[in-house]
């Protein structure tokens, strides 16, 4: 989308004004709370009970070419994975992953525009993707707290998941996602009111 | 330190021509301690510091790299719903602050805590200092039963409920009577689940939660048993959603009691359903009538407390003691359901049933309020009237959250209506349907009007005060955290 491809070309005009990272809201390292800034700090000791959340301290630069966690530059082939995020306006955007890599953080560290509002502990819907169909069938099946967050997803299909919950691997190679989107239409006059 | 903003060409050109250069100096560094170009950008003011606030700023800033966007909010603490409404022991769906402060964090963020706007402030006031307001406050009143006894002792809103069990200021001396035996919620939404399951948590789990000390002290000696969770229609209609449900089939030492009748034809309805309902049913018919697992039958019979759905009742009147100092019971009227679905009403039969409770929590939905007297409100459905967030008949106001669109929702359906109001608002910017070349003072227009008033507001880095101080409290208790139960006592940390 155009405003991410201008966030991340601002980020780099940016770097070169200023000493510190500028911004962090637009930064996507925050979004892993793998910012050396020490943002992911005290605020968040009081967080017990956290299912499955990726914590990770990183030692790199802000993201102009996106370096992933523990990967060397010689890249071995049988690791990639092949991903396209297909974003709310259409646009397809090819990202070369990693087996083992979560499709959530991923997103993030593509500048992509997918939420994950509780940190990948299956609270929340904010993470909702549609799986190409070749390989919907490739994921294993959705533990029951995943069916019951995207029972709350708008836009609900037969090809939905939580991107937070899947994990690349080898045959997930070309997978599809696509972020689903929320139309204006939404909430005109006659919207049943959603449970809260 | 904003010297990586967009630079506004022509104004810095007028400032190379027209000033000498130790005037240059003098401007460059800013009247108001501020960077000079920082006049040129577009100033959004947003009113309420919870989801919809933080949504739409963060939705603003990512968008438009000139952006600045102020958020004001009445407590000195931010986070909203999210912090006091959001029950102890959920505390995932509370990583979401994580987002809100990063936002906050942000250079063209600034978060203005214990500001009331409508009595600090007016929202004209707010106009005249912002390009663009965004009315994000939330719903803070409450629908009434509107029934006979609604103010008898012993009769709550859940609103209220939850505010005292999470630490609002406003509902810190509640001081609900726990001493009776049965309590009665009226409504089956997510909100009615969170109080049935926190009066019949076991004590060991509720202690390793945020939930305040004084609550928790009360509910350690509570003697209610039984919680029946009441609705006017049937299981089809019910509000509440599936991990909630969940979570009251499994709570330990307790058994579900529920009435088979009210489940008559539901297994064959069910069947054509969409895939949420369709789950969310058959959990309760699982619940209310499969033959349990041995297990299952080895928990209900050990259980101590008691929880039920009771379905097709509504109140009438809430009856008080034979001495009139308190509620006794409360009388729910019978009702038949017309129609099938989401869609089906409730008629009532002419039959009552009067229920013996102490208890009575009446939880059929927040209500938001006029906070000015300029700006158009709906007082039917308790919304500013707007169209895709942009509020009829007033140029350059906006509205996101619950405010916008009724209170329902959840923290992710709150995101995305906010995320269409900012998208609304851009939309706006770009087509200069909001003008936004002119200069606007932004919160220099506000902050001198606030220490007229005699107002100081909370700057976010005091906010953190107020949490690493309650984390620290917290830590003694085996929480994590200990909340600070009054605004004076917030300020106070905040200001040292």
């Amino acid at each position: 989308m155009a405003a991410a491809a201008a966030v991340r070309s601002s980020m780099g005009l940016t770097l070169t004004l200023s000493r510190v990272i500028p911004g962090c809201g637009t930064c996507h390292l925050y979004r892993l709370n793998s910012c050396v800034g020490g943002l992911a700090g005290a605020s968040r000791t009081g967080q017990l009970h956290r299912f499955g959340t990726l914590t990770r301290h990183l030692h790199s630069t802000t993201g102009l070419n996106h370096s992933e966690e523990g990967s060397s530059n010689a890249e071995d082939p049988e690791d990639v994975v092949n991903v396209v995020y297909i974003d709310r306006s259409g646009q397809r955007i090819p990202v070369k992953a990693k087996v083992g890599d979560n499709v959530l953080y991923l997103a993030h560290r593509h500048g992509i525009e997918l939420e994950g509002a509780c940190e990948a502990s299956l609270a929340c819907s904010t993470c909702h993707v549609y799986v190409s169909s070749d390989h919907f069938n490739k994921l294993p099946e959705p533990d029951e707290r995943e069916d019951d967050m995207l029972d709350m997803a708008p836009m609900l299909q037969e090809n939905s998941r939580l991107g937070c919950q899947i994990i690349l691997t080898p045959e997930l190679e070309g997978i599809e996602l696509t972020l689903p989107t929320v139309t204006r239409n939404f909430y005109v006059d006659g919207h049943v009111p959603k449970p809260h | 330190m904003n010297a990586h903003k967009i630079v506004c060409k022509s104004h810095l050109l007028k400032l190379l021509w027209t000033s000498g250069r130790s005037d240059r100096i003098k401007r460059l560094h800013g009247v108001c301690g501020r960077a000079p170009f920082s006049s040129c950008s577009p100033k959004v003011c947003i009113v309420g510091a919870g989801p919809a606030g933080f949504y739409t700023a963060q939705h603003l800033i990512k968008s438009r790299q000139d952006v600045e966007v102020d958020i004001y909010e009445r407590l000195p603490v931010p986070f909203g719903l999210v912090r006091f409404g959001v029950a102890p022991d959920h505390p995932e769906v509370k990583n979401v602050i994580n987002t809100f402060t990063q936002t906050a964090q942000h250079s063209r963020c600034s978060f203005y805590g214990n500001v009331n706007v409508g009595t600090d402030v007016s929202v004209k006031e707010l106009q005249q200092a912002y390009h663009a307001v965004v009315l994000s406050y939330g719903a803070e009143g409450n629908r009434r039963m509107g029934v006979p006894g609604e103010d008898l002792a012993g009769v709550h809103a859940a609103k209220d409920f939850v505010g005292w069990y999470n630490g609002l200021p406003d509902n810190r001396k509640l001081h609900p009577d726990l001493s009776c035996e049965t309590a009665v919620i009226l409504g089956q939404g997510n909100v009615a689940l969170d109080v049935a399951r926190i009066l019949l948590s076991p004590m060991d789990m509720l202690k390793k939660t945020d939930i305040t000390q004084p609550a928790l002290d009360l509910l350690a000696e509570s003697r209610i048993r039984r919680v029946l969770i009441v609705g006017r229609r049937g299981p089809m209609q019910i509000a509440c959603t599936i991990k909630e449900v969940r979570e009251m089939v499994n709570l330990p030492d307790t058994r579900p009691e529920m009435v088979a009748a009210d489940f008559k034809g539901i297994a064959e309805a069910v069947k054509e359903v969409p895939r949420p309902r369709k789950r969310l049913t058959e959990l309760l018919l699982k619940t209310a009538l499969d033959v349990p697992t041995e297990k299952e039958q080895e928990k209900r019979s050990k259980a101590s407390r008691v929880w039920g759905f009771r379905f097709f009742r509504s109140p009438v009147e809430v009856l008080p003691a034979p001495d009139l100092s308190r509620a006794a019971a409360i009388r729910l009227a019978v009702n038949r359901l017309e129609g099938s679905g989401e869609g089906a009403s409730a008629v009532p039969t002419g039959e009552v049933e009067d229920v013996p409770c102490g208890l009575v929590i009446s939880s059929i939905g927040y209500k938001s309020l006029p906070i000015d007297p300029l700006l158009p409100f709906d007082s039917r459905k308790a919304i500013v009237p707007n169209t895709m967030g942009r509020v009829q008949k007033t140029a350059g106001v906006y509205c996101s959250g619950w405010l916008k669109t009724g209170p329902t929702g959840v923290i992710g359906t709150t995101m995305n209506n906010s995320f269409d109001t900012a998208r609304a608002l851009l939309e706006d910017m770009d087509s200069g349907a909001l003008d936004v070349s002119s200069a606007k003072p932004g919160s220099q227009g506000v902050t001198p009007l606030l220490e007229k008033r005699g107002v100081k507001p909370v700057e976010f880095s005091d906010w953190e005060k107020i949490d690493n101080e309650e984390i620290k409290r917290g830590v003694a208790m085996g929480k994590p955290r200990e909340k600070l139960l009054s605004v004076d006592e917030m300020l106070h940390v905040a200001r040292t």
